[in-house]
């Protein structure tokens, strides 16, 4: 984070050194209800690099989600294509390590460390003793050490997260895919788990690709934001966000990024 | 300070109290906070110590009205029972008849639940499955599995064939009805994780699909062992001789015509126990071990 805030607002930072890690082009999704076929998205591009925090952003309705499930590999875009590595995105695998908002994407019949272990193991990434040393290490990071023998429902939403995102961590994914994983939590629970996952940014630079419909959110937990408009996603800004963090909130340049973007979201229509 | 001049009372709604702020000061009698339950109360919050008062008190009852009524031929005293019971135990046919029956269970349950477990795979891989299953499960579900008797004895003939026939009829719908209802629930984000390790078919079912439902299946297989048990309890009432090794039904028939009371009553109490065995012991255990432990079920 305090890396991040030395660098100068306006300054950028061509990208030219590095390939995109994730490349989404022209994607446009849909789903089918009972009786009605929805266009979630239309002609979405964007670009993620490496160590990049990508948050999606937009109202409900816009299709974030459900992009971040055609990344996860679980729909298939209509028009477009999604390369990972240059490679095209083609069903759901362990390399896109997604972590839900629900507290039930635990296995309630495995403990915090098998649950940690389970992806490592079904995906044959380690043999056991090497996914139980990882798994162990990863839930000592999000500080559920004690924990490690407890049952899922055993824990509270906020420590069901952090063992969520403790799994995907184990795994070493190439992306991370984080969907709305904090917004089922109290506020004071939310604001502490945001600032541990930018802690844990910290330590790994991970690369996470990250839906929330909270402006503040996206500006304290992204470093880069891709404002969506409702029915359906079409692409309407990216900004940078790198520069703030839970320091800046209430600070005029935070304030007048967050107003920047409500203006974008919901000056003409009214929605929400 | 300036004088402020007091509103009406009627307007200071709600009143405006002063603020604080304190300390809040040490507790140092730990006892008031918690304390140990005493035995008493450790044993009315066992649920087999209560059962097990009922049972004590029914047995009591059953005593006493059995002496006052004194008709050993309708209805034997509960030490006459307990009697012929250890004498058909360790002397007579009893612990054979018993035998014969878990045997029949046994294969009857087995193969059912065999069975339910390839439609329902069926049934979770293709929407035919899915159409065929409920259809038969509609269809067959309410029929009773004796109203099968006649038919079975037409096709297998007498003996132990034409039990496991009804045995499977009782357990098969129940369990695979059960199953695909537990499939069916398993929540969207569980099945998305386990799409997002990379699991599919077999494995995508064994690990997830299925201990994910398994309250759905265990209440299943409890559905069909008690439908299995008094199927075959009756059927073996009616036709359970085949040569010389009938079952416990059987025995129940031939205690009643020989008017040996309190063998009835003894072969009845095992039924009992047996029931009870199985869904106190086995399926309690199979629960503690599983859905209670995995926090799916309370109770």
């Amino acid at each position: 984070m305090n890396a991040a805030a030395m660098h100068p607002k306006d300054q950028t930072y061509p990208p030219s050194q590095t390939r995109p890690l994730l490349e989404v082009s022209g994607v446009t999704l849909q789903y089918k209800t009972r009786d009605l076929l929805v266009t979630a998205t239309r002609d979405v591009s964007f670009e993620v690099y490496p160590a990049d925090r990508f948050v999606l952003l937009g109202p409900s309705g816009c299709g974030k989600s459900t992009l971040l499930k055609g990344v996860a590999g679980f729909l298939k875009p209509v028009a477009g294509f999604m390369r990972l590595n240059g490679q095209m995105i083609d069903g759901a695998g362990p390399d896109r390590m997604m972590v839900f908002q629900d507290f039930d994407q635990l296995m309630p019949w495995k403990t915090v460390l098998e649950n940690v272990m389970f992806p490592i193991l079904v995906s044959r990434r380690f043999p056991r003793a090497e996914a139980r040393a990882r798994a162990m290490a990863s839930i000592t990071k999000v500080k559920l050490g004690k924990f490690a023998d407890a049952y899922p429902h055993m824990l509270s939403g906020g420590m069901k997260q952090r063992v969520a995102i403790a799994r995907a961590m184990a795994m070493e994914p190439a992306i991370l895919l984080m969907d709305e994983p904090f917004a089922a939590l109290d506020a004071l629970t939310r604001r502490q788990m945001q600032d541990e996952l930018l802690q844990l940014w910290d330590d790994t630079r991970f690369t996470v690709l990250f839906v929330t419909h909270s402006i503040e959110e996206a500006i304290v937990v992204g470093s880069r934001i891709l404002v969506l408009s409702p029915h359906p996603g079409q692409v309407k800004a990216e900004l940078n966000a790198h520069q703030y963090g839970h320091d800046h909130q209430g600070g005029s340049d935070f304030m007048a990024l967050s107003q920047k973007i409500n203006t974008m979201l919901f000056a003409e229509g009214h929605h929400g | 300070m300036a004088e402020i001049t007091p509103l009406p009372v009627a307007r200071l709604s709600p009143p405006i109290r002063p603020e604080f702020e304190r300390t809040t000061p040490p507790v140092s009698d730990a006892a008031e906070i918690e304390r140990p339950l005493s035995l008493w109360e450790h044993l009315a919050n066992m649920e087999g110590v209560r059962r097990g008062a009922i049972v004590v008190a029914l047995m009591v009852a059953w005593q006493v009205y059995a002496i006052w009524l004194s008709n050993p031929l309708m209805f034997p005293t509960l030490t006459d029972t307990l009697r012929a019971l250890w004498d058909g135990l360790i002397h007579g046919v009893l612990l054979q008849r018993i035998g014969a029956t878990l045997q029949v269970l046994m294969t009857g349950y087995a193969i059912g639940i065999a069975l339910a477990a390839m439609l329902t795979t069926f049934a979770v891989s293709s929407r035919l499955g899915a159409d065929l299953l409920a259809t038969l499960t509609a269809m067959f579900n309410p029929l009773p599995a004796i109203a099968l008797l006649p038919l079975a004895l037409l096709w297998f003939g007498l003996g132990i064939p034409s039990l496991v026939f009804v045995i499977v009829h009782s357990v098969l719908w129940a369990v695979a009805l059960n199953t695909l209802t537990g499939f069916l629930g398993v929540s969207e984000t569980q099945r998305l994780a386990g799409q997002n390790y990379g699991l599919r078919g077999v494995r995508y079912v064994a690990l997830i699909l299925i201990p994910a439902a398994f309250p759905s299946i265990l209440s299943g297989l409890k559905i069909g062992w008690a439908f299995a048990w008094r199927t075959l309890i009756a059927a073996e009432l009616v036709f359970g001789v085949s040569s010389r090794s009938g079952g416990l039904g059987w025995f129940l028939f031939e205690k009643r015509n020989q008017l040996e009371t309190d063998q009835v009553f003894a072969g009845l109490t095992c039924v009992i126990i047996i029931g009870l065995l199985v869904e106190g012991l086995i399926f309690r255990t199979i629960e503690a071990r599983t859905i209670r432990r995995w926090g799916m079920s309370r109770g």
